[in-house]
């Protein structure tokens, strides 16, 4: 046996591989010395969320929704306001900070851009050996061996361990970003805007191989992006994220071919189309700008950009409806 | 003078750059033309050139590093490749403006937005602050900011990112250049406001008759707004076609596989593995020899070590490529 770190047990099919219930992340603003009166951000805003094993769930928002922000809370990179997270059977809220940190090996995450989470002094080989090493994965042989196996797996070639990061272009960058966050043999990984910053060819590249590794290696993934034309074609379900809260939940198919709230309705028209025949079409626009997260207005954050509102949209806040199916967190949703 | 007579007609642009390890070309041979009242587009990844196209049109390139050279750049009859220093100046942010990426970063933190905005009505035609003020708040007007009287005296940082880019492009507008370069403005700003900036920019051809030189790596902006589309790679353009005809007919195979490997958000997911193009961007420094798409073409044949001319394939549609040059017809029907 070369490896210590053994993978974790295979979970059952639609087991829930990671939850979070009433997760809450607010940043307070100001209060200091010379900061005026404390002000409260509410990033992340009471989400409850079941991610099932071995699926890609996509997390869509603009920027400033909180997305980044709820998917470094679930890791613990950022410690909840309130709430819970579990992962399988651990309560991670309130794991100490030696449990979490052997846990950390099953939940790992991989940054846009992979240049400025690659240290440049380090040979490929460090980069990939520096989390094996703290993990106590094995002898030095079996660390390199390990290097090796892990760059082949990423599609790169094994000459590649002595190299540094800047003789890279983007596309190897983040494979190789990929490679490290692999190392200890994670179920759950959070691909934060993994593929945003790829060329178009290389992007598919990159995606295609998160998708194999994904069959190989029965990963689950938590894939925050802004970009709807990627998640239609990688996610199996998808969140999308306003202002804190989570306002629709479902299949990729169900929410793209039918979506049931506003917000991603009018998220979804905004997307450029790849088809000039269609750009006379009159499509739905979103009107005004984002409120801000410190002054959220009152009822429903969306009333203000919604062409649909009506007073009790302005007065009461609509609550996500969770169980099995689609969700939506809305007082009149759109009819499929 | 018709549509027949262009407003811009670049003949052989060509930019290179001299460092420790010796010249590397950066721009081939570049030659396309903008129509009065046109929407063109560069479209290509990151390296192809198109940023840099519109540096050299613009004389921006550093110097002395850089060295552009061109047959002719023909503006409205005058001719850019013989203007010196003060000539190109009194044309740049005048008779031809840009608007670039990042609003905030081309902005000045620390001086009021119409001073910025206003800047190039006082250098080049010397107005005074006062009509300034009154021009730029005209123009606020015409790029659809809300409140606009009230937002003259803010400073960047007050703007939101939309309203930053909304600015930029009244700055660009302000001496109602015959062409206006927009280099890839919507790609930091959020998928619902880019629809509110790519809408402006149409309103304003259509209103205005500005020509517009779209820059974008995406697709789906280029089949919204472009009349007439140059693919770039390498350095080179390798197809020039009618807006329909690429979509419908790519004629270049880098142009196919392009399309091929953009997600769509409007079409369902077509299955696990996405269409892509293998290998990646050749390093300028160290090109094949031949064509440049050839070490990552399908349909790479022989002849592809000679380096295709862009040859016209009738109805304004040119490709590099042997697969469409004329004299290569005989042994492409050799081929098995």
């Amino acid at each position: 046996m070369t490896h210590t770190a053994k993978a974790p047990p295979a979970p059952a099919q639609d087991e829930i591989l990671i939850s979070t219930r009433d997760l809450t992340k607010h940043y307070r603003i100001g209060g200091g010395l010379f900061g005026g009166p404390a002000r409260v951000v509410r990033a992340v805003d009471g989400v409850t969320l079941d991610i099932r094993a071995r699926e890609t769930f996509a997390l869509v928002g603009e920027s400033g929704c909180g997305k980044t922000t709820l998917g470094r809370v679930m890791l613990r990179l950022q410690e909840p306001t309130s709430g819970t997270i579990r992962y399988r059977d651990t309560d991670l809220t309130d794991l100490g900070e030696g449990a979490l940190r052997a846990l950390r090996k099953n939940l790992q995450i991989v940054f846009q851009d992979p240049f400025a989470s690659l240290n440049p002094r380090m040979r490929i080989e460090q980069i990939l050996a520096e989390p094996l090493r703290s993990h106590g994965y094995g002898t030095p042989a079996e660390i390199r061996e390990r290097c090796t196996e892990l760059l082949e797996m990423v599609g790169l070639r094994r000459q590649y361990l002595r190299s540094y990061p800047h003789q890279f272009s983007g596309g190897q960058r983040q494979r190789i970003g990929i490679a490290r966050a692999l190392a200890n043999k994670p179920d759950f990984v959070v691909c934060d805007e993994s593929v945003s910053a790829l060329d178009v060819s290389i992007q598919a590249q990159v995606l295609n191989l998160l998708g194999d590794l994904q069959d190989q290696l029965q990963l689950t993934y938590f894939f925050i992006t802004h970009d709807l034309s990627v998640v239609r074609q990688f996610a199996d379900r998808v969140g999308v994220m306003f202002l804190g809260r989570l306002v629709e939940v479902g299949t990729t198919e169900e929410l793209f071919a039918h979506p049931q709230h506003p917000y991603t309705m009018l998220l979804m028209s905004a997307v450029p189309r790849p088809d000039p025949r269609r750009r006379g079409e009159p499509r739905p626009m979103m009107q005004g700008e984002i409120p801000s997260p410190m002054n959220l207005p009152k009822g429903c954050r969306f009333h203000t950009r919604c062409p649909f509102a009506r007073d009790i949209c302005r007065a009461e806040e609509p609550m996500l409806q969770t169980g099995g199916g689609p969700a939506v967190a809305c007082h009149f949703p759109l009819e499929g | 003078m018709g549509r027949a007579d262009p407003i811009l007609s670049v003949r052989g642009l060509s930019t290179a750059f001299s460092g420790d390890r010796g010249n590397v070309t950066v721009l081939d041979d570049v030659s396309f033309e903008v129509g009065r009242g046109q929407i063109v587009g560069l479209v290509g990844e990151s390296g192809s050139g198109k940023s840099m196209t519109a540096l050299s049109l613009m004389g921006l390139v550093p110097q002395p590093q850089g060295r552009v050279s061109a047959r002719e750049i023909l503006l409205d009859g005058v001719d850019l490749a013989r203007l010196d220093g003060a000539g190109m100046r009194r044309i740049r942010g005048g008779e031809m403006a840009m608007v670039f990426q990042e609003p905030m970063t081309s902005l000045n933190p620390v001086r009021k937005v119409w001073e910025q905005v206003g800047e190039p009505l006082a250098i080049h035609q010397g107005l005074g602050r006062r009509e300034i003020r009154a021009r730029v708040l005209e123009m606020f007007e015409l790029v659809g900011i809300p409140e606009p009287k009230s937002r003259l005296d803010a400073y960047p940082h007050q703007l939101s990112g939309g309203l930053r880019q909304r600015a930029m492009i009244a700055m660009g507008l302000i001496c109602e250049p015959k062409l206006l370069i927009a280099d890839e403005p919507t790609t930091a700003l959020d998928v619902t406001t880019q629809a509110q900036i790519l809408q402006l920019m149409r309103d304003l051809r259509d209103r205005v008759g500005t020509s517009i030189i779209m820059i974008t790596h995406d697709l789906g902006v280029i089949a919204e707004m472009c009349d007439v589309v140059n693919v770039m790679y390498a350095g080179q353009i390798v197809e020039q076609a009618d807006v329909f005809d690429l979509f419908e007919r790519p004629a270049h195979p880098y142009t196919r596989g392009l399309l091929a490997s953009i997600p769509r958000a409007n079409e369902p997911r077509a299955g696990r593995r996405m269409p892509s193009i293998p290998g990646m961007v050749p390093n300028l420094a160290k090109l094949p020899p031949g064509c440049r798409f050839a070490p990552r073409c399908g349909d790479a044949m022989p002849l592809c070590t000679r380096a295709p001319e862009l040859a016209a394939l009738g109805a304004g549609r040119s490709a590099r490529c042997w697969l469409h040059a004329p004299d290569a017809a005989q042994p492409l029907e050799e081929m098995p």
